[in-house]
């Protein structure tokens, strides 16, 4: 018996389309490379600073600038609970109009409306917004996290809903009850849960971001981080990223806690 | 008489638990938003409609010849998303298999050390790493794109290190009794199962980073932030227009791709 | 125990005990010659899969010895396991296959350990391999099949690739978990067919798990009975009487009714939850 020949079958089968993805794949990536400008002078002259900075972060400088680090970090913390609540409270009415199963067609529109709104644009460019209508100050951090957070929890609020078990709502429809009753015995407790575990993701997220909307004059421990890198002091910078570090993994260990409680 | 039974749904131990957590829920809020008034002119805030209604007016109509000038800016924005996500893709792969469970080469040692490294990857946005990388790197789109990379790898790294503890374990078994070698075993029972995750998750975090990296420019980091930090400046709105409708359709455009190409794969 | 010239397979007191504490094995010895088929018989949690486990060390045993042609596998350093593995064979429960590579892929992963790391990841297999994954195909009846993906296959079909698998290695002996559990009552017996038949070609030995009785007295040469990590009876099938078949599972009217189909179906879920608490 002759050997018969065998091969893996490719990914793609058409031939001529498999060689025509991977040569514009090859040749949009060379134009990517080759669109990089590096000025590799300054690259060196930066290695140093870079290696500087690594450096820093074996002795962090709290004291020389603690008053505004503690200032910063008590912003920050003040904007991310502030700004999830209210933002946590406007997106559950958004959310339940977004619920294809429980909301009528306009509001349905209208909901969906302003969670794409929220969600297209980036916290930062939100926020040069709103310092531009509030001002600089944590006002504008607290409008730029709370109108995200909006987008956030009523897009998931209303995928959770519109998942739920229709049977459960009809048994407690059946009792007589009212809307509200409904909305308490039949919807709540289906996604109350998971409402509770993505509530306290979105307050680790809004931490995260209250950290650099700052940059844009919103508040927070941004700015302080942002001038600490212009002036080259990197003791300091290395300093405040450690205690975001710290603050995100201590919220993110108490939410798993709070998940795991839950279910 | 009997007493009349009473049925609550909580015990009083819970019940007190459940009070105690939204009062202090309350006076968190309130020394929150007590710290962020304080820190708040509300005489420019009372101002603030008058502020809106007027910087609406001077954004419309959008300059909308300035787009000319945004194609070169929008090019360099998805190449700093594309190349960060391969190169954050490339470091998080190893980084992800150092940290799974059951293909880590220690527990000891290499796995807390690939956690740490997803873990400061993640707590750390995109922009952060930017400002650093442009003191160390110099402006300019270099920095953007190790910056994107450098956030990528928690992501990928998490999402795809979770995705390879939970393979089937006995196809694992299955080609361990052939006499595999461990990196035989990686390659052919453990890579064609997280294959469809890794794409997923590669098509999501970049469809994530385009929209990051519109904004990068704003610390330095090359991109279409560049004109829009510059346009923020010298309060050139109907600027700002023009790149928040580019902006808008490239997330679109991107967002619309990602969802496409991953529908592809599942 | 003598180990003796043309004895394959040698159990010598093994034992396993999980770090839970289950004594899955105690003092198992065991002597199998080339080319017999010998079943493995008990009920769940008597230690079947996991003494096929400590055959090619999938699960360690915590003490004895496992002589294969006289060289101790329980002792052997990594490189001498994977060349003592590519002499056994195993076919799984739940076949075990890579779900999302090709039919072809899978057989050709029997030949892994014969294969150095980039030759395989390349998929570039000698001509002989791939002549002789297709004649296997041929013979288990998947001609044509050879491009399909794992997961389009039937149960049946898939057993047949994982049989295909296990041969394409050239082994001496195979381990066999379990083969019929998934399947229907029909396919069972094709399925124990092909394996007995394949055995008989090709002079190897092996140790089936099984549950099913009645299909175990059809096919073994030799029976093995399990309880509790101890073996119970050893003999030909025609001495399996419902004395024995008590003393292997308890007490039970053995001649009412036969073992039914249902009752396989439910039965098996205690070794893998074991084997993910060995693995944790």
């Amino acid at each position: 018996m002759s050997a018969r020949a065998w091969s893996p079958p490719p990914l793609i089968a058409n031939p001529w389309l498999r060689r025509g993805l991977a040569l514009a794949a090859a040749a949009y990536l060379l134009a990517a490379v080759s669109s990089i400008e590096v000025n590799w002078e300054r690259v060196r002259e930066g290695l140093d600073r870079g290696a500087a900075f690594v450096a820093s972060f074996a002795r962090p400088d709290f004291v020389s600038r603690w008053g505004d680090i503690h200032e910063g970090i008590v912003e920050s913390l003040s904007m991310t609970f502030a700004a999830t609540a209210i933002g946590i409270a406007l997106a559950l009415p958004v959310g339940l109009g977004a619920a294809r199963n429980l909301a009528p067609a306009p509001v349905y529109a209208l909901c969906r409306g302003v969670i794409a709104l929220s969600r297209t644009f980036q916290e930062i460019i939100v926020a040069i917004l709103f310092v531009a209508m509030f001002g600089f100050g944590p006002l504008a951090g607290v409008a730029t996290l709370a109108f995200a957070t909006i987008g956030f929890i009523a897009k998931l609020l209303a995928e959770d809903i519109e998942d739920i078990d229709p049977a459960q709502v009809e048994a407690i429809r059946a009792t007589g009850a009212t809307w509200p009753q409904i909305l308490v015995y039949g919807v709540a407790p289906q996604v109350m849960p998971r409402m509770v575990g993505l509530s306290v993701y979105r307050l680790d997220i809004n931490f995260r971001e209250s950290a650099v909307i700052g940059i844009v004059g919103a508040g927070g421990i941004g700015a302080t981080l942002n001038t600490a890198f212009d002036r080259y002091e990197f003791d300091t910078a290395a300093a405040i990223i450690l205690v975001i570090i710290a603050i995100v993994m201590g919220s993110e260990y108490l939410s798993s806690v709070v998940r795991r409680r839950l279910q | 008489m009997t007493a009349v039974p009473v049925w609550r749904k909580r015990n009083r131990r819970e019940a007190l638990t459940v009070w105690l957590g939204w009062i202090a829920g309350i006076l968190l809020f309130a020394w929150s938003w007590k710290a962020v008034s304080d820190a708040t002119m509300w005489v420019f805030v009372a101002d603030a409609h008058i502020q809106a209604a007027d910087m609406l007016s001077r954004m419309v109509p959008p300059r909308w010849s300035y787009m000319e000038r945004l194609w070169r800016p929008l090019w360099d924005t998805l190449n700093i998303a594309t190349l960060g996500t391969l190169l954050g893709l490339a470091i998080a792969v190893p980084v992800a298999f150092l940290a799974a469970r059951n293909t880590t080469p220690s527990r000891a040692f290499a796995r807390p050390l690939a956690l740490l490294i997803i873990v400061s990857s993640r707590s750390i946005n995109s922009l952060i790493w930017a400002m650093l990388l442009v003191t160390v790197l110099g402006p300019g789109m270099l920095a953007g794109i190790v910056a994107i990379a450098l956030r990528s790898i928690g992501f990928i790294g998490k999402l795809l290190y979770e995705a390879i503890e939970e393979i089937d374990p006995t196809q694992v078994e299955a080609i361990q009794a052939t006499g595999a070698s461990r990196l035989q075993v990686l390659t052919h029972a453990i890579a064609p199962q997280v294959m469809p995750a890794l794409a997923g998750i590669s098509v999501y975090r970049w469809d994530i980073n385009i929209r990051e990296s519109t904004v990068l420019g704003l610390v330095g980091a090359g991109g279409i932030g560049l004109q829009l930090m510059a346009s923020v400046n010298v309060l050139a709105w109907p600027q700002v227009t023009m790149i928040f409708i580019a902006i808008l359709a490239t997330v679109v455009a991107s967002e619309w791709l990602s969802a496409k190409v991953r529908h592809a794969i599942i | 125990m003598q180990v003796s010239a043309d004895d394959l397979l040698v159990l010598e007191g093994l034992s396993k005990r999980y770090p839970t504490g289950d004594r899955a094995l105690r003092d198992v010895s065991l002597r199998l010659p080339a080319g017999q088929v010998t079943m493995l018989i008990g009920p769940s949690g008597a230690g079947k899969s996991t003494l096929i486990r400590c055959v090619n060390r999938l699960v360690e045993p915590t003490a004895g010895r496992v002589l294969l042609r006289g060289e101790d596998v329980a002792r052997l350093p990594a490189s001498g396991l994977r060349r003592a593995r590519r002499r056994m064979g195993m076919i799984f429960q739940e076949y075990a296959l890579v779900e999302r590579l090709t039919v072809m892929e899978n057989v050709l992963s029997g030949r892994l350990g014969y294969l150095d790391f980039w030759r395989s990841t390349l998929r570039r297999y000698p001509a002989d391999d791939i002549a002789a994954a297709f004649a296997l195909l041929e013979r288990v009846g998947l001609g044509g099949f050879a491009d399909k993906r794992a997961d389009a296959l039937s149960g049946g079909q898939r057993q047949r690739v994982g049989i295909a698998r296990a041969l394409i290695q050239s082994p001496e002996i195979l381990l066999v978990d379990e083969p019929t559990a998934s399947l229907d009552p029909k396919t069972s017996r094709q399925i124990m067919r092909l394996i007995c038949e394949l055995c008989a070609e090709k002079g190897l030995a092996a140790i089936v798990n099984i549950h099913d009785v009645a299909l175990a007295k059809m096919f073994a040469q030799r029976i093995v009975g399990l309880r509790a990590g101890e073996i119970v009876f050893d003999g030909p099938p025609a001495d399996l009487g419902p004395d024995i078949l008590t003393r292997i599972y308890g007490e039970e009217d053995w001649t009412a009714a036969r073992e039914t189909d249902e009752d396989d179906a439910d039965e098996r879920p205690e070794d893998p939850l074991r084997l993910a608490e060995a693995r944790a």
